[in-house]
């Protein structure tokens, strides 16, 4: 049967993205980032998932206003890295899950979460930043990608706690599929950030280190803050952290803390990035 | 619309179905702006290209004024007027920075610092509120 190993936490941003693809991941401003994957990257390495569950947000690339699902299931075979203006990012094709995603599909749909499924779709920063940071420069990623995105660009996203009960149905899938599929959840997005109007360059320390105690220790009670919190707290842009909620439901109630990660800034933007291991 | 409970944040348009109706054209002209050729075109003529999109008056001379904050009072969402300021060649930072008022080197600066704090004061710039 296919298991869940571990979830992954980690902030999407495009000028990580730019940085990266232009070579400058050694620069005295990114190299304080970059490094705080290096452990990840051997990580991966030792680790090798067959497919990961890739929880992320579009960021008006693959939807715009003609069209905003909650939760949209990538079910296709590959997905194109997208164009979002400055030109595709020089990364290798998304290769899809398209069997496990269509039993995950209908799993957690009759088990009352209705998704959306895409057959097609090209993906953004959102969900090839990560995979540059946990996989490095490769020319094949080195798994199988399923792209699960979630509304959190029209206000309001979904709660934190439907994000959370998201995880658990998501889990009782993957379990039950019957194929020997080692299988990696992550949710990606936040920290705190805000990226318009005067308050913009919003960073909270303090209030994302609580998060991510909480995200490891508590999720439970975590998942019930309201999204007025993550706004007031963690600006108009840090309610992306919902996603986490996604990857911890996944999860078994305890985990293995595996590796620990926050750094300030990334453009405009707070990074936090965690490994844990499942217990389940 | 009953008032809304975020409605109090300082220097913050939440971007709600309210806000999303009222610059979906706006939005959608953005998104036209993913294409290379409509990128060109709109830079041969601002005007001429924005004249093709049923926006209000108000929102066409937000976007020709580069008035970022005046373009989110009018519905207009920070991610798809990234398509904006991509075809301007301009980074998150650089439109971020422009809407809190502040100096490109002072917003830099700033987050280096550890980035603006909750409790620090909101500076006194345009926020686009009249419309
Ligand atoms: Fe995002």
């Amino acid at each position: 049967m296919a298991h869940i190993s571990a979830g992954i936490a980690c902030s999407h941003v495009p000028a990580i993205g730019a940085a990266w693809d232009l070579g400058k991941d050694r620069d005295e401003y990114w190299k304080p980032l970059f490094d705080g994957f290096e452990f990840t990257k051997q990580w991966e390495k030792a680790n090798k998932p067959d497919v990961v569950f890739l929880v992320y947000n579009d960021h008006a690339t693959a939807f715009s206003l003609e069209l905003i699902p909650t939760f949209a299931i990538g079910c296709g075979e590959s997905f194109q890295p997208a164009d979002e203006g400055w030109g595709a990012r020089p990364v290798p094709v998304v290769e899809g899950a398209p069997e496990l995603a269509a039993h995950i599909a209908q799993s957690v749909i009759e088990d009352e979460f209705d998704l959306t499924i895409v057959n097609k779709m090209d993906v953004d920063h959102g969900l090839t930043v990560p995979l540059s940071l946990m996989f490095g420069k490769v020319e094949q990623w080195p798994c199988k990608i399923i792209p699960f995105a979630v509304n959190v660009v029209q206000y309001p996203p979904p709660s934190g706690k439907r994000c959370y009960h998201l995880g658990k149905a998501i889990a009782r899938a993957i379990k039950s599929f019957p194929e020997d599929l080692n299988v990696q959840i992550w949710g990606t997005g936040g920290m705190s950030h805000q990226l318009q109007g005067p308050r913009a360059g919003l960073i909270n320390r303090e209030w994302d280190n609580a998060f991510l105690d909480r995200l490891i220790e508590d999720p439970e009670e975590l998942s019930k803050m309201p999204h007025i919190e993550y706004v007031r707290e963690a600006g108009s842009e840090g309610v992306e952290l919902v996603m986490w909620l996604i990857m911890r439901g996944a999860l078994s109630e305890q985990v293995d803390l595996v590796h620990r990660f926050y750094h300030v800034p990334a453009s405009n933007t707070a990074v936090g990035h965690l490994i844990l291991k499942n217990r389940d | 619309m009953s008032e809304k409970i975020y409605a109090d944040i300082p220097g913050t348009v939440i971007f709600d179905a309210e806000q999303s109706r009222k610059g979906y054209h706006l939005n959608q002209f953005c998104m036209s702006l993913m294409k290379g050729p409509n990128r060109a075109r709109f830079l041969a003529d601002e005007r001429a290209y924005l004249d093709e999109w049923p926006m209000s008056e108000d929102q066409k001379l937000a976007v020709l004024a580069r008035d970022y904050n005046r373009m989110i009072a009018l519905g207009g969402n920070v991610y798809f007027l990234a398509k904006i300021f991509a075809t301007d060649g301009k980074s998150f930072q650089y439109a971020a920075a422009l809407m809190t008022g502040m100096s490109q080197e002072a917003y830099a600066k700033m987050m280096l610092g550890g980035g603006r704090k909750v409790t620090d004061p909101i500076g006194d710039v345009n926020q686009g509120r009249a419309g």
